[in-house]
């Protein structure tokens, strides 16, 4: 699809001038240019900002050149686990992080950075911190953090708040509170894109760590014996569906699906006054939502501290960060192209500008000094500062979990979303995966 | 290859076996070498990425010791079931309707072939988009009897489903039907008709039981085709809600290429090919064995 824009640019730097720079590498044998393959994901504006990073580089470095591949995103997690799985990786892994990436270690297919790291301590201080819990494992750097940092965000429409003559929530009280009064007036409290059970996942997310922090689900990920059954968990997953039974979400929102930007709409159309959700919806509401973002009228928070909880309310989860490993099958010549892709332009100035652009925070520190000239400003400094002061960002558990364990998860959120299963329920269906 | 000292006896065709040679190296390439890998599979523990180990009947275990197995079950006997009742009689009545001499009978089959041409994802997302409780066609009309959670509401979406594969198929089915009434001979309507037979008279007396071997080679494809359903209800409903809609291949899809459990999802695959055989056996059977018998008096 939008592969051949990138191909064509990425043939054109490789067949001709690279022979004579390769400067007579030690295996002789490599025959032809040094060619190094990157895949991404196809969505505009992301798309873009990675196709240009990568002709960037290509036209600095004619001697050894990326050649770029796009999937859509399901068909990017198939198609890349299976050609890992066959031994015919690209050079670059772009991911997650994660149980993801973790499977990939176990496998021995990515290559261990944290040698190049520490060789490389000016490209690793150019990054947040935070950014690399994701991509360690066992204590050992198997991926580079890039893109951006997208944690969730309570999303409102502030007409629908108008309408009602409310103000936005400080507190687990103040929803339950406005359910009532939002499901009076006609507008469904919360929109949500159930189908596709992330989505539903993110307020549980939310729920356990404003209730007890971020341990009861690092306790789920350490492995311990029946860490779901810890009391705040139930809690938060009775409170779950005292919301879910009190109308909290649109009708229908089982068969919503937030692939489609439903779930978006919804808000947008003032059918839904508030959403959880990425920080990647802010770029989309503003492309479909009309004058829902220019006119002011979307509005956006932390999630709000629970009565009584633990949890810092400084507290946020979601993606810090993209992820991108280096094959362990890929040649040496291979991996060198990747790693002075890693400390150029994945890093640059002008990369991170551009994802500025797209209304994204980058993992680049300092980035917020490009803020200034965005029509974006406000939304960007607000990530900025959700994901910068966060006493802790946690990961998203089906990406920190092993896709084993994330597929059971997913699967018993949509049971407990759908009221089928109880919280004991839930706890007892998840303990029996820890650790798989 | 038969010796050549009984040349003819065994039948006509006997000596043109070579000819098979090309179908059968087919599907030994793209049939019996993937059952035999998926069976050994089955037997193995493998993540999609690492390397397989043996690990005996732990897949087997995993899988029947878990209640989502029996439940997928029920949900695709329910499909299957279900999508035979309804699509069979609707099938029939087209299919005779079709073979007829009606006027604008051509243009009415062009309409009715419609759904035929459409790829199962682009049937699963406008009827996903259709029955949007807040976008869709109830809402966007404001007939209130539309606007219903279709596919959030697990038995609701069983139904719709269960609708929507039917819609798909039964153009392939009537036309299955109009040709197997294009065979019936006019003599035996114009000998009932001497005799006072009516029309729906002649429809069960004659009709119905001449199309016999259609209707069991139109119900072995639905119901081993039915065994099979993934597209059309993956991009529905993805097997919800929660696991309402879950059939038996979708099982099999999240287990290997979800959650990474290669076993398991062979496990199932096995069952699958073991299920669709008894089946088509057993249709055979009520078919009263022997297909190329010809019902056609005189013909």
């Amino acid at each position: 699809m939008g592969l051949p824009l990138g191909a064509a640019l990425a043939a054109c730097g490789t067949s001709g001038p690279s022979r004579p720079g390769a400067e007579a590498s030690s295996s002789g044998g490599a025959a032809g240019a040094a060619t190094a393959t990157y895949w991404y994901l196809s969505v505009q504006p992301q798309e873009g900002v990675r196709t240009r990073a990568m002709e960037r580089f290509n036209k600095a470095n004619p001697s050894g050149t990326l050649k770029g591949t796009t999937f859509a995103n399901d068909a990017f997690k198939t198609k890349i686990k299976t050609a890992i799985g066959a031994g015919q990786a690209p050079t670059l892994i772009w991911g997650w992080g994660g149980g993801g990436l973790r499977s990939y270690v176990q496998a021995g297919q990515v290559e261990d950075l944290t040698s190049w790291f520490e060789e490389n301590a000016a490209v690793k201080d150019k990054l947040f911190p935070s950014s690399f819990g994701a991509a360690t494992i066992d204590g050992k750097i198997y991926a580079m953090p890039c893109e951006t940092m997208q944690p969730i965000v309570l999303y409102y429409d502030k007409r629908a708040f108008e309408k009602i003559n409310a103000k936005p929530p400080e507190s687990w009280a103040d929803i339950m509170a406005l359910v009532p009064k939002f499901n009076a007036a006609g507008i469904a409290p919360f929109s949500l894109g159930g189908q596709s059970r992330w989505t539903n996942m993110m307020w549980l997310e939310f729920l356990f760590d404003r209730l007890g922090g971020p341990e009861v689900f690092q306790a789920v990920f350490d492995e311990q014996k029946d860490a779901w059954s810890n009391p705040i968990a139930i809690d938060a997953l009775t409170k779950m569906q005292e919301l879910i039974k009190a109308d909290g979400f649109i009708k229908g929102f089982s068969s919503i699906t937030a692939d489609s930007n439903a779930d978006q709409a919804l808000l947008y159309t003032g059918k839904a006054a508030m959403m959880l959700h990425g920080g990647w919806c802010y770029g989309s509401m503003k492309a479909d939502g009309g004058d829902f973002v220019s006119g002011g009228h979307l509005g956006y928070m932390n999630f709000p501290p629970i009565e009584g909880g633990k949890g810092d309310p400084s507290n946020t989860v979601g993606n810090p960060g993209q992820y991108m490993s280096i094959s362990s099958k890929a040649t040496p010549e291979e991996k060198e192209i990747a790693k002075k892709f890693f400390a150029t332009e994945l890093v640059s100035e002008t990369s991170a500008k551009e994802w500025v652009a797209t209304g994204a925070v980058p993992v680049i520190k300092g980035a917020d000094k490009e803020f200034a000239t965005s029509e974006d400003k406000d939304f960007l400094g607000f990530v900025y500062n959700t994901a910068v002061n966060a006493k802790a960002f946690a990961q998203s558990w089906d990406q920190a979990l092993s896709p084993t364990a994330a597929e059971v998860l997913l699967d018993n959120i949509a049971k407990l979303f759908q009221l089928s299963i109880t919280p004991q329920e839930f706890a007892t269906n998840m303990n029996a995966v820890i650790g798989k | 290859m038969t010796s050549a000292t009984a040349p003819r006896k065994k039948g006509r065709g006997g000596s043109l076996g070579w000819l098979a040679l090309p179908a059968l190296a087919f599907f030994l390439a793209f049939a019996v070498v993937p059952l035999v890998g998926v069976l050994w599979l089955s037997f193995t523990t493998w993540d999609g990425l690492g390397e397989i180990r043996l690990t005996g009947l732990d897949s087997w275990h995993a899988v029947l010791d878990n209640p989502g197995l029996m439940h997928s079950l029920w949900v695709t006997f329910l499909v299957m079931a279900l999508s035979w009742a309804f699509q069979t009689p609707l099938s029939i009545l087209l299919g005779v309707f079709l073979a007829g001499r009606q006027r604008y009978r051509a243009v009415l089959a062009v309409v009715y072939f419609i759904p035929l041409l459409l790829s199962s994802a682009a049937i699963a997302i406008t009827y996903k988009a259709l029955l949007d409780p807040n976008f869709g066609l109830g809402a966007g009309l404001g007939i209130d009897i539309l606007i219903q959670d279709w596919l959030g509401e697990p038995t609701l979406a069983l139904g719709v489903v269960i609708f929507v594969v039917s819609w798909q198929f039964i153009p392939f089915h009537s036309l299955l039907y109009q040709g197997g009434v294009r065979q019936i001979p006019r003599s035996m309507y114009e000998a009932a008709e001497l005799d006072g037979a009516g029309r729906v008279r002649m429809f069960w007396s004659i009709t119905l039981p001449q199309l016999k071997y259609t209707i069991i080679t139109s119900s072995t494809l639905m119901v081993v085709g039915s065994l099979t359903f993934f597209d059309l209800i993956y991009v529905m409903t993805a097997g919800g809600p929660g696991d309402a809609t879950r059939v038996l291949a979708l099982d099999m899809y999240k287990r290997g290429f979800q959650a990474n459990l290669m076993g398991p999802a062979s496990v199932i695959a096995v069952i699958l090919v073991v299920v669709g055989l008894l089946l088509a056996m057993l249709l055979r059977r009520i078919g009263g064995g022997n297909n190329s018998d010809s019902q056609l008096e005189g013909a």
